[in-house]
């Protein structure tokens, strides 16, 4: 009896302890971010205003400013969700609920995993021959974004898979019970409810995508342009332009690797400034996709 | 959750993409990439360019390096390609087999700066047979502390500090100083980024390193720049002066922007180079470069405006070559 009693002893001790060590890693990571944000607001203070984000590069620090990489990397990161999400939802219902499940599909299966782990240079590298030249669409805001589209597409893929795969049997059972086809089946409850995996795919795909420099340096991003892209929105019909997606561009991360580098420490307090605004922005856009995925998991009611 | 929404965005934005009229944008824009040497000067007179022009013409500046600014410059994707050395034989017979022309117009010296910690006590000038013997490949894992070089030096390690080996800079220091472009020890700690060379001389008091006299001018406080002895027997450190008069060799070299002939019959590309070859010394010495002497701007536009194609060089750097002589060359191709 005693020993027993000391067993459940041990084995509580044991629980205790990993909840300890589970809250001290996520401390420590916490932590590190927190530290890392605050230096770079703390280093970036004097920049941080309105004509940072409204001036263009310059050979002053003091006058330089990240308009046209902040409206590029929004512009690149519209287009990369443009297309990841369509994509890689579609991609990942046509493998959960289409496929037959036979060896193709089990290849397909493997390498979309496999991919998600493939270094980012060797989609820019795939994107300069592919997009930049063979389709012509030069060193352009849509090829940037097409190319960042592909990189996050396994994760948006992955992760839609594991929601779809978590919306319970019964659900299409009782759908296809009352005579829905596949395709209602899947429109009207499947992705309904793991819209707020779905989501959670895209955070982490986009995250990603924000911050990658080196495919973009790779397909032709520029570092000096005091210009931005065409407006989207015109005064005469139709109204709305696309020459946008074919324009130059830069990005955050390519300027501040440029300020980095640069010989006048003036220079460095713009890129922490830089950087702590990127930062802002990744938050901001998880900011707006866990919104979203809040409403969508309102709205599911089993 | 209706999916028609997304199905309309995305056929508008296929509509859109079939729509969207090509190269609108491209026409009023001139292109320059290459060396990141280069950049700062080039961005400089970008910026000044398109004010003057109130945003008529845009100027975009990229950096490929010297190397993938000129892969780029002989597909003919771009209308100026800035180099931080000459163009090679390879490049050139790339742009040979393109049909693509250019004239090469050097636009400001550059005084490679070989600098130490400020506590090192034992060295104010150095030969260039020293430098050599320093940083020669049969130097790796031999000479291992200043005493190695001269023995006069006391017994400590010694610490490197270069470029990594895709530099301009590499290039020439290498040409200068042990004889052959490209050749030199490896065992040293190499980076693309200037700032981590100039960090490593301002942390230890045994690191020697080589970079840009832009890196150093901004860090002249927390360093010590060598003398360098030059061909006349004169221990001459880095500044203006001593490169315009040419004093400091060999270890100041000219850069360049390489302008493609076909580009430059567009009205906007001949504007800003004449721009920047008549307005840009003050931007030169602005961003830490030596400006060229009047007289060689003059000549510079000149070749220019006469359109005297092709490269001084013949495909090889050369150490101790003035701007005046090589732009009164005959140019090859």
């Amino acid at each position: 009896m005693r020993a027993a009693q000391a067993g459940v002893e041990r084995r509580k001790l044991f629980d205790k302890l990993f909840v300890l060590l589970g809250l001290v890693v996520l401390v420590a990571a916490f932590a590190v971010l927190f530290a890392l944000f605050l230096d770079l607001l703390r280093q970036g203070a004097p920049r941080l205003d309105w004509d940072f984000l409204t001036s263009y590069a310059s050979r002053k620090p003091e006058q330089a400013g990240i308009l046209a990489a902040w409206v590029g990397t929004s512009l690149i990161m519209v287009v990369t969700a443009c297309v990841a999400m369509p994509v890689g939802v579609a991609a990942a219902i046509y493998l959960e609920e289409y496929a037959p499940k036979n060896w193709v599909t089990a290849i397909i299966e493997i390498n979309v995993t496999n991919l998600a782990g493939v270094p980012s240079i060797i989609y820019g590298l795939l994107a300069l021959g592919l997009f930049v030249y063979k389709l012509g669409l030069g060193q352009s805001i849509l090829a940037a974004g097409l190319t960042l589209a592909l990189l996050i597409l396994p994760i948006v893929i992955v992760a839609t898979r594991e929601a779809v795969r978590a919306v319970p049997r019964p659900i299409r059972e009782a759908a296809y019970a009352l005579g829905a086809t596949r395709w209602e089946v899947t429109a009207h409850h499947v992705l309904p409810y793991s819209m707020g995996g779905v989501l959670t795919g895209m955070i982490i795909g986009l995250s990603r995508a924000i911050g990658e420099t080196a495919p973009i340096i790779t397909i032709g991003a520029l570092s000096f342009i005091a210009f931005l892209p065409t407006p989207p929105l015109t005064g005469e019909f139709p109204f709305l332009s696309f020459a946008w997606l074919k324009d130059a561009f830069t990005a955050m991360p390519i300027q501040m690797f440029n300020w980095v580098s640069r010989p006048d420490p003036g220079f460095r307090v713009n890129a922490a400034a830089a950087g702590a605004i990127l930062l802002g922005m990744t938050l901001l856009m998880n900011g707006i996709a866990i919104w979203l995925r809040y409403r969508f998991r309102k709205k599911i009611n089993w | 959750m209706k999916l028609t929404p997304v199905i309309a965005a995305a056929a508008a934005l296929a509509a859109g993409l079939a729509l969207a009229p090509r190269d609108a944008a491209a026409q009023q824009t001139i292109k320059l990439d290459g060396s990141s040497t280069v950049f700062p000067i080039s961005e400089a007179v970008a910026e000044e360019f398109q004010i003057a022009r109130r945003g008529k013409v845009r100027v975009t500046v990229g950096i490929s390096g010297t190397g993938g600014g000129f892969k780029k410059f002989c597909r003919g994707e771009i209308d100026i390609s800035d180099a931080s050395r000459p163009i090679s034989k390879s490049e050139m017979d790339a742009c040979a087999k393109a049909g693509i022309q250019y004239i090469e117009l050097p636009v400001a010296y550059d005084a490679l700066t070989v600098a130490v910690n400020p506590k090192n006590t034992w060295v104010d000038t150095m030969t260039v047979a020293e430098l050599k013997k320093m940083w020669e490949p049969a130097a790796q894992g031999k000479v291992k502390t200043w005493k190695d070089v001269n023995a006069k030096w006391p017994a400590q390690p010694l610490k490197l500090f270069g470029p990594g080996a895709d530099s301009g800079t590499f290039d020439y220091f290498t040409e200068a100083t042990v004889g052959k472009s490209k050749s030199s020890r490896g065992d040293f700690t190499a980076s693309e980024d200037d700032n981590v060379l100039v960090q490593g001389v301002e942390s230890d008091v045994n690191a020697l390193a080589y970079f840009g006299y832009a890196y150093y001018a901004p860090n002249a406080l927390k360093m010590k720049a060598v003398k360098i002895v030059n061909s006349k027997g004169q221990a001459v450190g880095p500044s203006p002066k001593g490169v315009l008069d040419g004093s400091y060799e060999p270890l100041s070299r000219p850069i360049f922007i390489y302008v493609s002939k076909a580009s430059a019959q567009r009205a906007e590309v001949k504007e800003f180079v004449e721009f920047y070859l008549s307005k840009g010394a003050p931007l030169v010495e602005e961003v830490k470069y030596v400006p060229l002497a009047k007289k060689a701007y003059d000549l510079a536009l000149a070749n220019f405006r006469a359109g005297k194609a092709g490269t001084a060089f013949g495909g090889k750097n050369e150490v101790g070559l003035t701007v005046e002589e090589l732009l009164a060359r005959e140019g090859k191709f």
